[in-house]
């Protein structure tokens, strides 16, 4: 079993291209049934949604000494909206799951395997 | 036959092992889930057979031989490294029945390892460009200074995009296996792109080792291993009536002879036979597809004693069915070169203008043809030009800078 990152991109300005209110009641419906079947067959680790990365804020090491600033770390145009963290049998099991969120969602998903925990 | 000592030299040896290695690579993948480990193997069962061998002559199942020398010394190399040793006892709870790699299985056709190694190479997760070198190192059995002449690199960045591409597969776990019958369409057709790119690369290129032999063997693995596959006998079959004209494509000179002004005596009939009859199985099925059709409109061309007894309207027709199945620009173009031998060149040239394939270099060579054939010589020249500043190879350009087929024939 490998753990993957499925990352939810989204791009300021064109995020969330405009859903009707009951394109976005599918959506989540569709969003729930997935969480549910992603936990019955063992694959859900865990989940979440972030706020607008205006809402972030950094630390750092400077000088020995530790800085707060407004965030986000990197200015850019696309951010990470949400995630989930699966555990599959091999990119193709992962792949799956991907396709479902983005079929739900409309946004591109990247997967991305976690390092040392292969077993 | 054991070869004696007399004439075996380094190179047969390592022409048997692109022959054989494939397989024992892919065997010993599955058996060491590791590509590294596998390669590393194989490498070293290489280095002693040239020792061996010149002295005591090919073993009577080199694959085996190869199969079982490099596992032998892969689990001594294993044993005494740590990490090996963990990697060792995965592969005892692995291996089903314990499985001895070293001895030849009967297996069902869909069990071959190089065709799960296949799908590994050609997974979508990896850039086509990726795929392709994978499939010939580790099929092809090539090595990382071949693959990277035949992409035109240095050896050094080729080994770079082969160790990332090795690392992509072992971190995200690419699976190792044939896809299920309902996910086969849709990774199939990565696959046999990749054989058909490179067999392109053969056409283009003079490279060593020759990669079009090379894709027909990969094509011949596929078909043998797939054979209820219309699309893969398709491209077999595809890659047999190609390669039957390919000794007539250049001239004595190395110039590019196009298909009309072809000796067609030269075409090789033994290739063709055998095309021909791969084809008719293939459209018994009655499942068409690209490689299918394209085959179908090569066998026509192969029927054809000279140009003018062509079948043109079939090969539109076929042109029709594949522009269905396949609707890309450079499709619509050799369509519209088969409608410009049955209705002249206007029409074609209508039909030409409207295609948006401005780096395509044939797309300016066509046009070149048609605006000739319709006495507009200096638009003609215009294109010539345009052609051979992005042909790829010396011959095409030069080829196209003579004024193409126009220059030809003056010269008869």
């Amino acid at each position: 079993m490998t753990h993957y990152l499925l990352s939810v991109h989204s791009v300021e300005g064109e995020a969330r291209e405009p859903m009707t209110d009951e394109e976005m009641a599918q959506s989540h419906q569709q969003l729930g049934v997935l969480e549910q079947e992603m936990k019955s067959g063992g694959a859900w680790v865990f989940s979440g949604r972030l706020h607008e990365p205006a809402t972030a804020t950094v630390v750092r090491m400077a000088g020995g000494e530790v800085v707060t600033t407004d965030g986000p770390f990197v200015e850019s145009k696309e951010h990470l909206g949400g995630f989930y963290i699966i555990r599959a049998e091999d990119l193709d099991g992962a792949l799956g799951w991907a396709s479902r969120v983005t079929g739900a969602i409309k946004v591109p998903i990247e997967v991305r395997p976690f390092a040392g925990f292969e077993a | 036959m054991g070869v004696g000592d007399a004439g075996l030299e380094g190179a047969e040896v390592g022409r048997i092992f692109r022959e054989e290695s494939g397989r024992s690579l892919a065997a010993l993948i599955r058996v060491f889930g590791d590509i590294d480990v596998a390669e590393d193997a194989v490498q070293e069962a290489f280095a002693i057979a040239l020792g061996r061998w010149p002295r005591d002559g090919v073993p009577p199942n080199p694959g085996g031989w190869i199969t079982t020398t490099a596992r032998n010394h892969a689990i001594d190399r294993l044993r005494r490294e740590s990490r090996g040793r963990e990697l060792l006892s995965e592969v005892a709870v692995l291996s089903p029945g314990g499985g001895d790699p070293g001895k030849p299985q009967e297996v069902g056709p869909v069990q071959d390892d190089r065709l799960r190694l296949i799908f590994t190479c050609c997974h979508p997760a990896l850039s086509t460009q990726v795929q392709v070198a994978l499939t010939l190192r580790l099929l092809g059995g090539l090595t990382t200074e071949q693959v990277a002449r035949s992409f035109l690199v240095t050896e050094a960045t080729m080994a770079r995009r082969l160790v990332r591409a090795k690392r992509k597969i072992k971190a995200a776990r690419i699976p190792y296996r044939v896809p299920e019958a309902h996910e086969l369409p849709d990774r199939l057709r990565p696959a046999l792109a990749v054989v058909y790119l490179v067999y392109n690369a053969g056409l283009t290129g003079a490279a060593e080792p020759d990669l079009c032999t090379e894709a027909i063997r990969l094509a011949r693995i596929l078909a043998a291993l797939m054979p209820d596959e219309p699309e893969v006998a398709g491209l077999l079959a595809l890659l047999l009536l190609t390669e039957s004209r390919r000794a007539s494509r250049t001239g004595a000179d190395g110039s590019l002879v196009l298909l009309g002004e072809q000796d067609r005596s030269r075409w090789d009939g033994a290739l063709i036979t055998e095309g021909q009859a791969i084809l008719r199985w293939c459209l018994r099925r009655d499942h068409p597809g690209a490689y299918q059709l394209q085959a179908a409109i090569n066998a026509v061309h192969a029927d054809a004693a000279t140009v003018e007894q062509t079948d043109w309207p079939q090969i539109v027709a076929l042109y029709d069915q594949l522009l269905e199945v396949a609707p890309t620009p450079v499709v619509a173009l050799n369509r519209a070169i088969a409608i410009g031998e049955l209705q002249g060149p206007a029409v074609a040239l209508a039909l030409v203008d409207e295609l948006n394939l401005d780096n395509y270099h044939p797309f300016h060579a066509t046009r070149a043809d048609l605006l000739r054939r319709l006495g507009r010589h200096r638009e003609a020249t215009a294109a010539y030009q345009r052609a051979a500043a992005i042909a790829p190879t010396d011959a095409e350009r030069e080829f196209l800078r003579m004024g193409g087929r126009a220059s030809r024939r003056m010269k008869r």
